[in-house]
């Protein structure tokens, strides 16, 4: 069974401690700017909201890249990029919808989520499970749960 | 360098220069960075004898070596100045994202001098720093600023900036950060209003970098554990928010009322934090890198109190609710998102309503000094109202805005003032708890529980209890408490850390984090040379031993009811044993043998 991504933007706190385990994972520096995963947050409303690359099957990335260097992977089940492929063209930011891959001026390669190769540090350094790294199809699960939650107490009031 | 940049960035706003400037690794190592690397800086440029309103004062904006790291709630920078309330030394510490952007653009602090012609705000973006205009940002609240500012500049920049409190030079001004986190107390949005400077705006695309990052990660992760385990920095501060102190100090006997005229109030569950996370809660948030979440954002939808924001926290509960004698939680709510959005001090503005309440009620003032309104405790649509009044400096609220030691002594009467260095003391009654009556009378910034949290020994047990009610061993506690909270806001640590970490996995973390080596007694004793620096900013200012006291009532007259009835505090059983401890005279002055201990030589 596979692995996704579960966002949950409702427990998120907007600490940023994703996108710090993200930059400190990948190139063992503490870098807001080349973190894979995002956070939006609207202060005054008090909610943020991490985004990050879904992984998709019929990836617009995928599609548009020229040289194959952006790639589906079954064995892993993620969306792959190959840095000895890819010629910079920066196609893949401008055909994904999500925003979330992006060309990093500074190392000249491509910022994209890559799940830390199954173990996502985004996922183990939230504090408050806003992030969780869960079998696809039980991915709902903690939603339908609250749902649930909520019909059980009414249940129990009008009994 | 590790964990530090290396960098310092100087503004002078008089002539509009801008330079780079590195930072000693010495300088590094004996002081840290935040509280520290400002009071060093302020020691050397500043005459502790200016005007805090004058263009000779710093403006210093600084970060600690671990801010910008992932060590757990490592948010924490400070701001550094003369204080326009207290004319002492003044650090400000401050969440949010600003220390840790300071340091991704690429500079361990930002030290502001001058004064600009006309309103600026200062545009960091990594190499590239600009002095702009800011005539169109004048007089607009603070997240009206925020949200112009980003617009002008970069969406995703971090924005410190005053409201109007800061920019009429209200003694009671703070500074806001990201709409919601405030570097206030001690005057310092009023020093910032006095270099006409609305804001200071910051991108940093750049790094914070570490010397071994598997030895780091370990220490990181080490830390995160031990405070995720403990039941106020794991759970606690995120269920309820600090507000959850107003029962348990209400429970003590220890949560002043009326200004201090009592220390319990019957109601005073309405306004504590769970009533809080029952009513008005939408959700915990936190600083960058925060594992505690103590950040309340709310709600409120009645009516006459409408709106949304962040808070109250504890302190602005209980200045804003018992200590105005106000059980309304929805009031005190909207008085905090008005003291946001106008830069104002929660704990001065409700304190020095409460003061005027007091004033009020015995008779010192009328309806003639309060424009018509009956300033009576309990008043809650009166302090809101004065929130916006202080602010704008109309009618009564230009008198509140001056605090309430010159408010007080305006009418004649200091006496009502419940202040120590002209500075407002927060919500722990010092006469239930005498420890933390030291700690107020000894603190460097005037009445302040963020100078050293004896509430941790004397009423919550962390990490032993002691006898709030009893003076013994008191003065040694102190000192540790206020060397620790100095090293930890000179670190870039947030003090809630301690609800779980201790001297030891600070140094740990500081230590991995710059690869300099910091025992347990290097950190503190880096805690204790930032003390005795300020001690000594402040004696050449022209304070004097006589100063570190507290007002009459705290020393004369009993509380009249609770667990602590009958109890005044007993500073002069507490004040020559702290002497004696710390190193220092009968009159407060540093020995020079501690100073000699400590590198450190008396200021010209």
């Amino acid at each position: 069974m596979t692995k996704m991504l579960m966002i949950y933007p409702d427990r998120c706190t907007g600490c940023h401690n994703c996108e710090l385990a993200c930059s400190f994972f990948h190139d063992g520096e503490f870098r807001l700017h080349t973190s894979r995963i995002h956070v939006h947050t609207w202060e005054m409303e008090g909610i943020s909201v991490p985004t990050a690359c879904g992984q998709c099957e019929d990836a617009p990335c995928v599609m548009v890249c020229p040289t194959s260097a952006m790639h589906n992977d079954p064995a892993k089940d993620w969306i792959g990029w190959d840095s000895a492929k890819c010629i910079g063209c920066r196609m893949c930011t401008l055909a994904c919808p999500f925003g979330a891959v992006v060309y990093d001026v500074s190392s000249r390669r491509i910022l994209k989520c890559d799940l830390c190769d199954g173990a996502p540090d985004c996922v183990a350094f939230c504090p408050v499970d806003a992030l969780e790294y869960v079998d696809e199809t039980d991915a709902a699960r903690a939603r339908r749960k609250v749902v649930a939650t909520e019909l059980k107490r009414t249940y129990e009031e009008v009994r | 360098m590790y964990g530090w940049i290396g960098f310092l960035l100087r503004i002078n706003l008089s002539t509009g220069n801008v330079s780079k400037e590195n930072l000693s690794p010495e300088v590094a190592r004996s002081f840290m960075g935040g509280r520290g690397l400002g009071t060093y800086l302020m020691s050397r440029e500043v005459s502790p004898a200016i005007d805090p309103l004058a263009p000779e004062n710093r403006f210093i904006f600084a970060a600690g070596p671990l801010s910008g790291t992932n060590a757990p709630s490592s948010s924490h920078w400070n701001i550094v100045t003369k204080g326009a309330l207290t004319g002492t030394i003044a650090s400000s510490s401050s969440g949010g994202m600003f220390g840790a952007m300071l340091k991704y653009a690429g500079y361990d602090a930002l030290v502001v001098e001058g004064r600009a012609e006309r309103p600026v705000y200062i545009w960091i973006k990594d190499d590239k720093v600009e002095i702009r205009d800011a005539a169109q940002l004048w007089g607009q609240t603070t997240p009206e600023t925020t949200e112009k500012i980003r617009k002008l500049t970069d969406e995703e920049a971090s924005v410190s900036c005053i409201g109007p409190a800061g920019e009429n030079l209200v003694p009671l001004a703070n500074v806001m950060n990201e709409c919601n986190r405030a570097a206030g107390r001690s005057g310092v949005g009023a020093v910032m209003g006095s270099k006409n400077l609305k804001a200071v705006v910051v991108r940093g695309t750049g790094a914070v970098r570490v010397p071994d990052a598997g030895g780091f990660r370990s220490a990181m992760v080490k830390a995160k554990e031990k405070l995720k385990a403990h039941p106020v920095g794991g759970t606690g501060l995120r269920l309820y928010g600090t507000d959850v102190l107003i029962n348990i100090l209400n429970e003590s006997g220890g949560l002043p009322t009326r200004n201090f005229q009592e220390s319990s109030f019957p109601t005073a569950d309405k306004v504590g934090g769970e009533s809080l996370a029952k009513r008005l809660l939408i959700r915990a948030r936190g600083c960058i890198a925060c594992t505690i979440s103590c950040g309340r954002a709310t709600k409120v939808m009645n009516p006459e109190f409408k709106g949304q924001g962040e808070g109250p926290e504890y302190e602005t509960a209980w200045a804003l609710g018992p200590d105005c004698a106000v059980d309304d939680l929805d009031a005190i709510t909207k008085a905090n998102y008005l003291c946001n959005e106008y830069g104002i001090d929660t704990i001065g503005m409700g304190s020095t309503v409460a003061c005027a309440m007091d004033l009020f009620e015995h008779g010192v003032i009328t309806t003639e000094d309060t424009d018509g309104v009956a300033l009576t405790f309990g008043n809650a649509r009166a302090m809101v109202d004065m929130v916006r009044k202080t602010a704008v400096g109309e009618g009564f609220g230009k008198k509140l805005g001056l605090g309430s030691y010159r408010l007080a002594e305006h009418f004649g009467h200091p006496e009502y003032s419940m202040t120590v260095k002209k500075q407002e003391m927060p919500a722990y009654d010092p006469r239930a708890l005498q420890g933390m009556g030291l700690n107020y009378a000894t603190s460097n910034r005037g009445g302040c529980h963020v100078r050293g949290y004896m509430t941790a020994v004397e009423i919550l047990g962390n990490p032993v209890k002691l006898d709030n009610l009893a003076t013994e061993g008191k003065a040694q506690w102190d000192i540790i408490f206020q060397d620790l909270t100095a090293a930890i806001d000179s670190c870039g640590m947030c003090l809630f850390t301690t609800f779980g970490l201790g001297g030891d996995d600070l140094a740990e973390l500081v230590s991995a984090a710059t690869g300099v080596k910091f025992t347990t007694e290097d950190f503190l004793k880096t805690g204790e040379r930032v003390w005795n620096l300020e001690r000594l900013f402040n004696l050449k200012a022209g304070f004097t031993g006589k100063d570190d006291t507290l007002p009459q009532r705290m020393l004369k007259t009993p509380i009249s009811a609770g667990p602590a009835k009958g109890h005044v505090n007993r500073l002069a059983e507490m004040l020559p044993e702290y002497y004696a401890l710390r190193g220092w005279d009968a009159d407060g002055v540093p020995s020079p043998e501690r100073l000699a201990a400590l590198a450190l030589s008396p200021l010209p």
